[in-house]
């Protein structure tokens, strides 16, 4: 990472959204800020709208589960700058139940992903204009990629080696 | 003989009833129903995983199902046999089924692969632990995914199957009309 760049991504960020930013990283020539939830859609518009950075494409939102830490959910953004080659991770950790402000109005990619973020993870963007389920059935019972859902699933008539549903 | 009573046994023989029981119980009849059937099997295009680009090969002039009769037809209507190629997920399986039962009688059904025979390597929340869970299922044929040469002795077990089959029965088939 050249000097230029960490100017624009950490110490510029940083100086601009000091008090919402709760950690930063630097590894391995990629910037990750741990960010509080409130200030997400601020960040994310000045990272799209700076002439210095122009965050043009988002290329994916991930939920992680860190069961039984607290909080438990962490959304990560990855975003780049087609335009001046920039990349940068956003994290945000919630707790089971919180919602998280959709990025839907700014990049129209983060549409599916949040949607898989919600079907794997439950967890809720407030303001998602078709917050459905994308890879399972719909009318599906619980949310599969949580630590605490059994990786053999359920017993159901499709699978009699499932675990038992307490 | 009198021509009237001659008559009135042609009359009596050309009633269907009669004619389906002359050929219900003549095992020439069989045979022959048999062996069109067996010779004509039509497959369901119809691919899930992996195993569908083997059954594609299998089709292809290298493999050459075609010399068997059995030729892939795009609709559940015309066609005799269902490939059920590959891992089968438990929101695929409805539209599985719902394609069964879409097919008309006499219908038969392969298992391809390891995944379709009892869930492969896949013992997940998300997949059906053998498509004999969904629908019935004649031949399992091993593999992961099954060389073409597998499938085409998975076709002509199922020929084999056909060949001793009473055609006319609708109850060995669990099918009352």
């Amino acid at each position: 990472m050249t000097p230029e760049m960490e100017l624009l991504l950490v110490n510029n960020i940083k100086d601009r959204f000091g008090s919402s930013i709760i950690q930063t990283t630097v590894q391995f020539g990629e910037v990750a800020h741990t960010v509080k939830k409130d200030a997400l859609l601020d960040i994310c518009r000045y990272l799209k709208t700076d002439p210095s950075l122009r965050m043009n494409f988002l290329m994916d939102v991930a939920g992680v589960d860190f069961y039984p830490e607290k909080p438990r959910f962490t959304v990560v953004y990855h975003l780049l700058s087609l335009i001046t080659k920039l990349r940068l991770r956003l994290k945000v950790r919630i707790e089971d139940g919180e919602k998280v402000p959709s990025l839907t109005a700014l990049w129209k990619s983060a549409d599916w992903p949040e949607r898989e973020a919600y079907d794997m993870f439950g967890i809720v963007f407030e303001g998602h204009p078709d917050l459905r389920r994308i890879y399972m059935p719909f009318d599906w019972d619980g949310f599969p990629l949580r630590k605490d859902y059994p990786l053999r699933g359920y017993k159901d008539r499709y699978n009699p080696y499932g675990e038992e549903k307490k | 003989m009198p021509v009237k009573e001659s008559l009135e046994g042609l009359v009596q023989f050309t009633k269907l009833e009669n004619i389906l029981h002359f050929l219900r119980s003549n095992p020439v009849t069989e045979d022959v129903a048999n062996w069109s059937r067996l010779s004509s099997l039509w497959v369901m295009t119809f691919g899930l995983a992996c195993c569908a680009i083997e059954m594609i090969s299998s089709a292809c002039p290298r493999y050459d199902l075609d010399r068997f009769g059995i030729i892939f037809r795009p609709s559940p209507r015309q066609s005799d046999v269902m490939v059920v190629a590959g891992t089968m997920t438990k929101k695929m399986a409805p539209v599985v089924r719902r394609l069964y039962d879409q097919m008309a009688e006499p219908r038969w059904v392969i298992a391809q692969g390891g995944c379709a025979s009892a869930g492969g390597p896949y013992n997940t929340y998300a997949v059906v632990q053998g498509a004999d869970l969904v629908i019935p299922v004649d031949v399992y044929v091993p593999g992961c995914p099954t060389r073409p040469e597998a499938l085409i002795f998975g076709f002509m077990q199922l020929q084999e199957k056909i060949r001793r089959e009473k055609p006319q029965l609708l109850k060995e088939r669990g099918l009352e009309l």
